[in-house]
């Protein structure tokens, strides 16, 4: 077993809640972002599994149709750590306006090139969402992102600012468990499957402590759902929460 | 259930005329496909190298399918029914015997089971086919087109027709039958075993009632089958599907009506009566050919393209339709989910799910005529023995019935009653 966990900086510099050694890392993977056999193969793989969570979500939350085309429609949202658009672009497809916020640069502009050629029209903005101004949205968006970020309470806090009243926010984040730590950190990295310095085992968070940090921002948070990995179905929601799960959030 | 149908999806790029699908090939599994996927809200453009008035022209030339209750499923769900149910015969038994010695196995569902499918004509098939078609906006069809050039980048599809002209859109799907170009293109490579065998089709009229009964008579050669057809009055029809050696297919489609007759009465023992006519006679080589791989980047194969079995258990249009109501529930869901309908993880979920499936169902079929073409006393009471063993075997029958229907393995929802 390789023990690929590596201790960042965790301390909070100020407003800012990025390392930069995190947005450097990914960054650099910026390049293959889109190609579904690529370094984010993975997160190629996640996404109709965490699409389906938000789809639910957003029905559940505005009384949509759950066969509705455009679920979104007339509805802004922000997804906060987009990478290069992997969950701007369904957004986008589902109605509504979107912004889309990464603190590389690199990714930023990946995702505005795959959005152009995909023909959508989609904001893409490269910082802190800590330090940069963009307003209030109906959906705000937040995958696989706190558990990278330097501090995790005033990220909590610039995410719940951005929130609209009457707004849902949706994070995913992997659970701090000894299967996690095993399968995400340790054997995904070593075969490869997730790029080796992804993950940082101690900075993940379980459910409970989520609950406690988004309460501490004025937000309470829903039931959490699992994704979990069997051979028959692959990835898959469900009830199963020691690797990966997301949560819904709403002004408490 | 069916899907509901969402009437207000259109892809951005509508607007010049980009579609959701490309489909190449509008034959019978490429004309459902597009049906299906415009009534989840899916636009396309279907390319037909075939003039359609030639397709439906009238005659009764014996080429018919064998419509699974889940196929039928499919075309109920699609809004087809109302135009097909009057021409079809209900297969209320398949009677299985070895060059009609005795040991017969009798597939016949208990009332409460339903019948084991529909014969249709082809003709009827696409008749009603190509009549919706052209009532549905979400489908542009071109017929009489030559696709010259196929390609597929990063964001989209696009395929240029002889006239000059280049469709687009954002899955290409490769729907021409066996010999699909498109496949070729994509450099997928496909399994092949030819039996060295052809099938002649041709329909008959016979002096006895069918009742409904698919008879498959296995002789050295292969089997002969007889498919029960609506009779038009006061004749009665079945559709023939006879297999010969290859070295006696260009003889036995010269002989003359006559002599062609008496060979089929021969083979059928009487068991419906004499024969009074045969309509035109044709032919096709039998094999059995398969892709490991059916998708690739923003393509998917469907129907003959993917995988083509021995018509021996009437499953290959079956297969197909099971290929449509698949990819048309992913690319639905695909959609519901703001995914594009080139999404490689939502091919990649289709790839899954038919992948296996028509490789078991291919397999089982070739394993059955490999039984049934082997010559000799031996081996005839061999297949015997094993049919005597299916007849008493309850569970080992309705595996069968059930692969006859369609209805055994993850069906799709569109194809569930």
């Amino acid at each position: 077993m390789v023990d690929a966990t590596i201790s960042g900086e965790t301390n909070s510099t100020g407003g800012q809640t990025i390392r930069p050694d995190e947005a450097e890392h990914f960054g650099a993977l910026a390049q293959d972002w889109w190609d579904p056999k690529g370094s984010s193969a993975m997160l190629h793989r996640l996404n109709p599994v965490r699409l389906a969570f938000v789809r639910e979500a957003i029905d559940a939350h505005w009384q949509g149709d759950p066969r509705g085309a455009r679920p979104l429609a007339g509805r802004s949202a922000i997804d906060v750590g987009c990478g290069a658009g992997l969950l701007c672009e369904p957004l986008a497809r589902l109605g509504a306006a979107v912004t889309g916020v990464d603190a590389a640069p690199e990714n930023v502009a990946a995702a505005a090139s795959h959005a152009r050629g995909a023909g959508l029209d989609i904001r893409y903005v490269a910082g802190d969402i800590a330090a940069l101004d963009l307003g209030t949205f109906d959906l705000v968006t937040s995958m696989e992102v706190i558990e990278h970020v330097a501090d995790k309470r005033a990220f909590l806090a610039a995410l719940a600012e951005r929130l609209a009243p009457g707004g849902l926010m949706i994070l995913s984040t992997p659970n701090r468990t000894a299967r996690s730590r095993m399968v995400l950190v340790g054997a995904a990295e070593a075969v490869g499957a997730i790029p080796r310095g992804t993950h940082h085992w101690e900075d993940f968070v379980t459910p409970d402590e989520l609950r406690g940090l988004l309460a501490e921002a004025g937000l309470a948070m829903g039931e959490p759902r699992g994704i979990a990995f069997s051979p028959g179905k692959g990835l898959h929601l469900s009830d199963d929460l020691a690797l990966n799960y997301l949560v819904t959030a709403r002004r408490a | 259930m069916a899907l509901g149908r969402r009437k207000d999806y259109r892809n951005e790029k509508a607007m010049d005329d980009t579609r959701d699908l490309l489909i190449l090939g509008g034959g019978l599994v490429g004309m459902t496909l597009a049906l299906a996927a415009a009534r989840q809200g899916l636009s396309s453009h279907v390319v037909d190298r075939a003039d359609p008035a030639e397709l439906t022209a009238e005659g009764f030339d014996g080429r018919a399918s064998a419509i699974s209750t889940a196929s039928w499923n499919l075309f109920r769900n699609i809004g087809l029914a109302p135009a097909l149910e009057p021409h079809g015969c209900p297969i209320e038994a398949i009677a299985v015997t070895d060059q009609l010695r005795p040991g017969r196995i009798d597939f016949r569902p208990e009332a409460h089971e339903g019948s084991l499918g529909r014969m249709f004509a082809n003709r009827t098939l696409r008749l009603a086919l190509f009549e919706a078609a052209t009532q549905e906006p979400l489908i542009a069809w071109h017929s009489r087109a030559e696709v010259v050039a196929r390609d597929r980048g990063e964001h989209a599809v696009s395929a240029r027709l002889a006239d000059g002209r280049t469709l687009r859109a954002a899955l290409m799907v490769g729907a021409e039958g066996r010999m699909s170009p498109t496949r070729e293109a994509a450099g997928l490579a496909i399994a092949n075993w030819r039996y060295g065998h052809r099938a002649i089709i041709a329909g008959l009229e016979h002096a006895d009632p069918h009742r409904g009964v698919a008879w498959e008579i296995f002789y050295p050669a292969g089997p002969f089958a007889l498919l029960p057809m609506r009779s038009g009055d006061p004749a009665h029809r079945s559709a023939l599907v006879w297999t010969v050696d290859e070295k006696d297919a260009a003889g036995t489609l010269k002989l003359s009506d006559r002599a062609f007759r008496a060979e089929v009465e021969k083979r059928m023992g009487g068991v419906l009566g004499g024969v009074r006519a045969v309509g035109p006679r044709s032919s096709f080589p039998l094999g059995f050919h398969h892709t490991a791989r059916i998708t690739a980047h923003r393509l998917a194969l469907a129907g003959d393209s993917a995988h083509g079995i021995h018509p021996i258990a009437g499953q290959g249009l079956n297969l197909g339709l099971r290929d449509v109501g698949a990819l048309v529930e992913v690319l639905a869901e695909g959609a519901r989910l703001g995914l594009e309908p080139g999404d490689a993880q939502m091919l990649a979920r289709y790839e899954r799910w038919r992948g296996l499936d028509s490789f078991m169902v291919a397999l089982a079929t070739d394993g059955l005529t490999r039984l049934f073409g082997v010559p000799g006393r031996t081996a005839s009471l061999v297949r015997r023995a094993g049919m005597a063993g299916v007849q008493r075997l309850p569970a080992l029958k309705h595996w069968f019935m059930d692969e006859a229907r369609g209805v055994s393995g993850d069906v799709p929802e569109l194809m569930r009653g």
